[in-house]
């Protein structure tokens, strides 16, 4: 418990009542006075303030924008060098297995790429980065004096217009610098919960006052971890270290729309990057086991680490559960993992042994809710 | 008048039953209250023996229960509407009654300002 960081906003969830816990090297916010459910679906219904200052913000840059996307292509099975200026794309790290090392978002901000990656990964990535990049010419520089906010919800883009021109005129995925409270902030509408929304990297020093701003907005409520965990599980999204690791392939994790067709078989840039081969097979062949979306039959959550079985009784189990717990908005619990890809099939009905008793489970598609991005 | 247990429960003598709940400080604690699961009707149970489990948003926790004794009636709504341990802890939120030969270990328990020193 020594020795934990702070994140800008530290003092403010102080203030707001909030329970830290740690996270990732992190004294983090995991709930408000609030609680994880009401924080939950108003951030469905309204808008949530999330502070994800713990996530690794690089920005890497060569002679030009183009330079340091040919260098981080090479890197990654995305298409990074036709990522046009002012958009983002989700992108993830291999390893020669064919395994994820990190899961991350990467801008074209003009004149360099902004790049943000997980808090357990940040030193990992920026090694992995340094390595590959810096003798291609391309500096990478670890960002430690920006926080970054998420806000999350329906209303997130009227709380923001009436702060902002320019950030309601943004598209889903879109990235620019716009000023927030007097500070500049390097906006991208997007996030992590399913729900339309902004990240936006502020100067530490103006970090507080934003937020302040933006929760001075009646529709806005600061939202901690443990929603934020409920909000991306309904949305279907992968959590790093859980869903995602350096032993899961994109094509096992159902991650195939995030490799762009140029860089797969038969593009012009196809390959190149860690783990290619065993990638490309997967795609070729298929895959002996898939994540799917779960939902228990029962009112008991099924949790991470939850063997699956065919049968209710006797058998090897043909699957484990990644991330499971209660879903507010669905109102029943939900869950995702790893089976058997016979058995990754919409209503197939499997058990889940909790506590030494197996309970009916389905295989049911994601996200368990209806995702409100503005594309 | 009511008594504690360092596990943090409740437990009120109401005519020749026992009836046991969580504290407030434990339902806070644990947040938001998902899932219960009661023990059957005429359960014979031993102290420390795990008879309820409640899962909240976060984890998955036990009941254990505070006497030697037998289950004589469990609080079905909860099962229905777990969000009750949240509401109201130690009223409607009682989690199970039990008839107990021997209630004089309740003498050793805490009382409620002993609780609140336990928890301050």
């Amino acid at each position: 418990m020594t020795d934990l960081r702070r994140t800008p906003l530290f003092d403010l969830h102080m203030s707001l009542g909030a329970k830290m816990v740690p996270f990732a090297g992190y004294d983090m916010p995991v709930q408000y006075k609030l609680g994880v459910m009401k924080e939950h679906q108003h951030t469905r219904s309204a808008a949530g303030l999330f502070d994800v200052s713990h996530m690794g913000q690089v920005i890497l840059r060569g002679k030009d924008v183009d330079a340091a996307a040919l260098a981080l292509e090479a890197m990654l099975p995305q298409d990074i060098i036709g990522l046009p200026v002012g958009r983002q794309r989700y992108a993830f790290f291999t390893n020669d297995a064919g395994g994820i090392e990190d899961d991350l978002m990467v801008a074209n901000r003009g004149d360099h790429l902004f790049v943000v990656v997980n808090a357990a990964c940040k030193d990992a990535d920026v090694a992995r980065m340094r390595a590959a990049l810096e003798p291609k010419g391309i500096t990478v520089k670890l960002i430690e004096n920006r926080a970054l906010l998420a806000l999350q919800g329906p209303m997130a883009a009227a709380v923001l217009a009436d702060l902002q021109e320019g950030y309601a005129d943004l598209r889903f995925m879109d990235v620019a610098t716009l000023p927030l409270a007097g500070a500049e902030c390097w906006v991208s509408r997007s996030g992590y919960t399913g729900e339309d929304g902004f990240e936006i990297s502020i100067p530490a020093s103006a970090a507080c006052e934003v937020a302040k701003a933006l929760l001075a907005d009646e529709r806005v409520e600061a939202i901690g971890l443990g929603a934020r965990d409920s909000l991306r599980l309904e949305a279907g999204l992968c959590l790093y270290g859980h869903d995602i690791d350096v032993s899961t392939s994109p094509v096992e994790a159902g991650l195939n729309w995030a490799m762009q067709k140029v860089r797969r078989p038969g593009g012009a840039r196809a390959g190149g990057f860690t783990g290619d081969d065993r990638i490309f097979s997967d795609l070729a062949e298929g895959v002996a086991r898939k994540r799917v979306g779960l939902r228990p039959e029962g009112r008991a959550p099924m949790r991470e680490g939850t063997p699956l079985f065919v049968l209710e009784t006797g058998g090897d189990a043909v699957g484990t559960i990644t991330s499971g717990g209660f879903g507010p908005t669905v109102g029943a619990p939900v869950a995702m993992g790893y089976i058997g890809a016979a058995y990754a099939i919409p209503d197939q009905r499997l058990f889940g042994e909790v506590r030494g008793k197996r309970h009916p489970v389905r295989v049911h598609p994601m996200p368990f809710v209806p995702a409100g991005f503005k594309r | 008048m009511m008594k504690f247990t360092e596990e943090h429960e409740w437990l009120r003598v109401e005519g020749d039953v026992v009836v046991v709940g969580i504290t407030a400080h434990a339902a806070e604690q644990l947040g938001d209250v998902v899932f219960v699961e009661l023990p059957e009707v005429g359960t014979t149970v031993s102290l420390d023996d795990e008879i309820v489990v409640i899962e909240s948003v976060k984890a998955a926790s036990d009941i254990l229960a505070p006497l030697d004794g037998e289950v004589t009636e469990v609080n079905e709504v909860l099962v229905d509407d777990p969000s009750k341990v949240n509401e109201d802890p130690e009223g409607e939120a009682w989690f199970f009654k039990l008839s107990v030969e021997d209630i004089s270990s309740m003498d050793d328990m805490m009382d409620e300002a002993a609780y609140k020193r336990f928890i301050a």
